[in-house]
């Protein structure tokens, strides 16, 4: 395992997802489970051709916070990549696993319903996203910069395994650049 | 109803009515390499804490119906060591998803075990969909779960368990129960729970 105070040497992310698979290969973060978004798929389509991680789709995102959970707790750093509307879904699995067992689930939510998006029930339901991180006293930060996304990504896996919380990283358009 | 579902729906028909504790207590007694449960919420994992402490136990205090997700986790996180989920009817209705998932990928240390009393007994016993045409076992081996199969007796239940600790699965297996409710409760304490089955597991070293 690489350790945890040596990042990789500082360069410049030609893309978002290479910044983010830098950081989670930084911090030995191997298990990646999604329901998919098209915003994450070029993230997808990387992590799913690299021999490091193990990759596969889940049903529904709670399922997936589940099995991230379960292998944290095993020894086997884990994300779980999802979109605004799948993290919606997530409130009592945070509160009663990942919160009250203090396990550091780490989630990726690509943003969805905002600056600009065109469906009027992704828009909506953005809206409730802060408000569940906020009320359940889970840190999360908005990616917005190619030039932040290692560091914060970096920083934020590893608060989250010192700290042993759950932690989550939304990916805004303003980052990722579709709708 | 085809054949093929009334074979099915006579396996679960002629299946014994047992009793959690009991088999809980007969599954943990197989249990001679650290294998890791992880007990599901309600009585699944009041019977798993009365059946005696393992430092391999997780006991679910929330989180209805992720047993076996945190199962393929903890599998897919330690290859070597078995895995057991522990789950009620009710709660393994509420994610017939992660059936599909963990067949697609196929941990070989894996097994879900089922106790279907077709009720939401905590609550009051109101009826699940497993008291009227719902067949678990049914359910398991069409998301592809090929290893599914219905606990005749405690016999058989023993021999189902002896099978997953020496073969690869991953396994299925349902167990018709009666409603007698667990003597003990599990402490509410996730904290504690998780850091005993994290030094259980070997991630934490010992205090």
């Amino acid at each position: 395992m690489p350790s945890a105070d040596a990042p990789s040497p500082i360069k410049a992310d030609a893309t978002w997802h290479e910044a983010v698979i830098r950081a989670l290969k930084d911090n030995d973060v191997r298990l990646v489970v999604y329901v998919p978004d098209n915003v994450l798929r070029p993230l997808i389509d990387a992590v799913s051709a690299d021999d490091f991680f193990t990759v596969f789709v889940a049903a529904r995102e709670e399922e997936a916070v589940g099995i991230v959970c379960g292998a944290a707790m095993a020894g086997l750093r884990g994300i779980v990549l999802m979109q605004t509307s799948g993290f919606a879904t997530l409130a009592n699995v945070l509160a009663s696993l990942a919160v009250a067992a203090q396990i550091p689930a780490l989630m990726m939510i690509s943003e969805r319903g905002t600056l600009g998006d065109f469906q009027i029930a992704q828009a909506i339901v953005c809206r409730t996203m802060r408000p569940v991180l906020e009320s359940l006293g889970i840190e999360h930060h908005t990616m917005t910069r190619l030039d932040e996304a290692h560091f914060v990504v970096d920083r934020t896996i590893k608060q989250a395994y010192k700290t042993q919380a759950p932690a989550a990283l939304i990916l805004s358009p303003l980052l990722t650049g579709q709708r | 109803m085809s054949d093929r579902t009334d074979r099915q729906n006579a396996m679960k028909r002629n299946a014994k009515v047992m009793n959690r504790f009991d088999l809980t207590t007969r599954l943990v007694s197989k249990l001679k390499n650290e294998e890791a449960v992880i007990g599901g919420i309600g009585h699944s994992n009041f019977d798993l804490w009365g059946a005696g402490r393992r430092p391999q136990n997780f006991y679910m205090l929330g989180s209805m119906g992720l047993a076996a997700p945190i199962a393929l986790g903890v599998a897919l996180a330690q290859p070597k060591r078995r895995v057991f989920a522990l789950e009620g009817d009710g709660s393994m209705l509420m994610q017939l998803g992660s059936l599909a998932t963990i067949a697609n990928v196929a941990p070989r240390n894996l097994t879900i075990i089922v106790w279907d009393n077709g009720m939401y007994q905590i609550t009051g016993a109101q009826k699940t969909a497993t008291a009227g045409r719902a067949d678990l076992v049914e359910i398991a081996r069409g998301a592809g779960i090929v290893g599914s199969a219905w606990a005749n007796d405690e016999a058989d239940f023993e021999r189902l368990v002896m099978r997953a600790l020496d073969e690869d699965g991953p396994w299925f297996i349902a167990a018709r129960i009666d409603g007698t409710a667990p003597k003990q409760q599990t402490p509410r304490e996730p904290v504690t729970i998780k850091d005993a089955f994290m030094r259980g597991l070997g991630v934490k070293p010992a205090w």
